[in-house]
Parts: structure tokens; C-alpha cells; sequence
């Protein structure tokens, strides 16, 4: 038998309009145990608005060894940001 | 001291000591919970607890002009309030969830009358207390189940302590022959109303739980008039060596 709990990746939306975000993991021994840790553990401190658990088996994570063939590439590639229009002046938070 | 208590400030003090002793049990647990997430969460309900100690006790400070902090750390054993359940000890886990659940059901019971209160602060009070409340209870019951439903040892550790907390239960559904005034003028209202619906809500739960619903004869529990199992001695005498120990000391 599996004596440890599995883990959990807890994420938070901060507040209504915003997306959630990653915010720590912990252990749980089904999704209702797991909000309640989450709410206990991640939300004390009035971080949030709602959660999200997800065991953390279920999550696929990019290899670290591919680092640079997945993300170097972008970085040359500064026409992809759309720093080359002549804004008004009137126009803010861009 | 006792002579100058009124019926109101005597049930603001037991609902005071209600929160505070069972607060200060559960923050017994601190460093000590099966696992990091647990102990929080039980810390977490402990704190929810004291700071709903306080807004009785300021409140009942108020009309008897002393501060929270003389009602809590300066009143001795027979002059608190608060029910046997809530001061017995720890015990195992088990032992700790079933008597958050039973208490929590009380609470949230008493509660969703008394926010209708004809006392404004009181109501106030309760309306409050109430979203914390309703999270305690969700977190027991889940635990009842969750452990009744469990391997073979929570199911029996379970209704042990189910089988053996049972007969203080009964005490806080009493209602107090010095509370009829305020209940007569809609302060109070009438606890011993509240039992039948709050039992068979109760019942439904352990029986999901897979757990039996004790049959238990209620113990002679006076803890409103001020008498206790010799636990809460023990407790009041940590609760309150600082304050005993050095007068007036604050930080």
C-alpha cells in the first residue's frame, strides 16, 4: 500500500479577471482534501479568490536539456514583438 | 464579581469560553498534526476560534468595563463558561475531528439563529462568525467521513470517539433557566429547539461515514454555572501563567 499522499499542484486566481496562477503543491488524499489544503496553506494571507488543484502526475513538463532548442530560438527574433508601430500619444498601457 | 453579571453578559462569556478553550485545544495541535497540511488547517481553525473569542468578550467588556484581556487571562475555572465538550483533551486525531464535529454543528446551528438576533451586536457577531463557521464544519465532516469510510483502524478509532464524546453534547443544547428573559425579548433563542434538526443532520452524516449513530444517556454537564472535568484547570493554568506570572505584561 502507498503510505504517502500523492501531490497536488495548487493554483490561485488573485482576483476576478485575472488568470490563475501556480502557486506551491502539497499533499492530499482526494481532490476535496487537496482545496482545503490549498485554502489552508496558500490562502492565509487573503492571496485569492479561487483555486485549483491538479495531481501533480498529470502535469507534462518540457525537459530541462531542451532548453535551448525550444526557447533560444525565439530570442533573435524581435520582429515578433509589437514594439514597431508609431503609437498616439493618447493611447496608454501599451 | 459574579453578582454584577447580567443574563446577556453571561451568555457573551459562555460563547467566549466556547471559542476560547476549544481554540486553545486545537492550537495544541500546533507542530504536532499528522502532516504539514493538517496542522495548519487545524491551527488555522484554532485562530478563527480566538478571534471569535474576542468579539464576545469585547463586547461583554464593554458593558462591564474590563478589557478582553482581564476576561480571558484573569477569570478563574468556576467563573468560565464554556461547555465540557470543548474543554475535554486531544486525545488521537479521531478524538480531535469528532469533537470539532459535534461542536461545529452546534455552532453553525446556533448561529444561523442568532443572526437574527434583536440584539444588533450580537447578530453582528454572528453573521460574522458564520462564514468561518460553516468552513469548520465542512472540514469535520469530511474527516468523519473520510476516516469512517477509511481502513479498519479510523473506522474503529472513529466510533470510539463518537461513542465517547456523545453524552456532552447534549449541554449545549440546554437552554439556560437565566437566559428565559432574553429569550422571551428574541436575544437568545431556544437552543433545546435547535437539537432535533441538528441530530438528524448529524445522523446523516455518520451513517454516510459508515459509522453508528451512539445511543448515550447525556452526562449531568454543568459547565454553565461554572463547573468542570477536572480538564479545564489544567488548560486555564497554561492559557494563563503569563499574564499571572507578569502582571500587565503585553508585547
Amino acid at each position: 500500500m502507498q503510505s504517502e499522499w500523492p501531490l497536488w499542484e495548487v493554483f490561485i486566481r488573485p482576483k476576478n479577471g485575472l488568470h490563475h496562477i501556480h502557486a506551491g503543491s502539497l499533499h492530499a488524499a482526494d481532490a476535496a482534501m487537496a482545496i482545503q489544503n490549498a485554502r489552508d496553506v496558500y490562502t492565509r494571507r487573503n492571496e485569492g479568490v479561487s483555486l485549483w488543484v491538479v495531481e501533480s502526475v498529470h502535469l507534462h513538463a518540457s525537459d530541462p536539456d531542451d532548453a535551448d532548442m525550444l526557447f533560444e530560438p525565439a530570442k533573435d527574433k524581435i520582429y515578433r514583438h509589437p514594439t514597431f508601430y508609431d503609437l498616439p500619444d493618447e493611447v496608454k498601457h501599451m | 464579581m459574579t453578582s454584577t453579571w447580567q443574563p446577556l453578559d453571561h451568555f457573551l462569556l459562555m460563547r467566549g469560553d466556547d471559542c476560547l478553550v476549544l481554540g486553545h485545544r486545537l492550537s495544541e495541535w500546533c507542530g504536532h498534526g499528522p502532516v504539514l497540511e493538517q496542522d495548519m488547517a487545524l491551527t488555522n481553525i484554532a485562530l478563527d476560534l480566538i478571534g471569535q473569542a474576542r468579539l464576545y468578550y469585547q463586547y461583554a467588556g464593554a458593558r462591564l468595563g474590563q478589557t478582553e484581556d482581564q476576561l480571558a487571562y484573569l477569570r478563574t475555572e468556576r467563573n468560565y463558561f464554556n461547555a465540557w465538550l470543548v474543554e475535554q483533551p486531544n486525545g488521537d486525531f479521531a478524538h480531535t475531528i469528532v469533537r470539532q464535529f459535534y461542536y461545529d454543528w452546534y455552532e453553525n446551528a446556533l448561529l444561523e439563529v442568532l443572526e437574527g438576533s434583536a440584539d444588533e451586536h450580537l447578530a453582528a457577531i454572528a453573521a460574522k462568525s458564520r462564514k468561518e463557521a460553516r468552513y469548520h464544519r465542512q472540514f469535520s465532516s469530511e474527516w468523519v467521513i473520510r476516516l469512517g469510510d477509511g481502513t479498519e483502524e479510523s473506522h474503529q478509532r472513529m466510533q470510539v470517539a463518537l461513542n465517547r464524546l456523545l453524552p456532552y453534547v447534549r449541554e449545549l443544547f440546554e437552554n439556560q433557566p437565566r437566559h428565559q428573559m432574553l429569550i422571551a425579548d428574541g436575544i437568545l433563542s431556544d437552543v433545546n429547539g435547535l437539537w432535533e434538526g441538528t441530530e438528524k443532520e448529524m445522523k446523516a452524516v455518520i451513517t454516510e461515514a459508515t459509522l453508528s449513530f451512539p445511543v448515550a444517556a447525556a452526562l449531568p454537564a454543568r459547565g454553565r454555572d461554572g463547573l468542570h472535568t477536572e480538564h479545564l484547570g489544567y488548560l486555564l493554568t497554561e492559557l494563563q501563567y503569563m499574564q499571572r506570572t507578569y502582571p500587565g505584561l503585553t508585547w
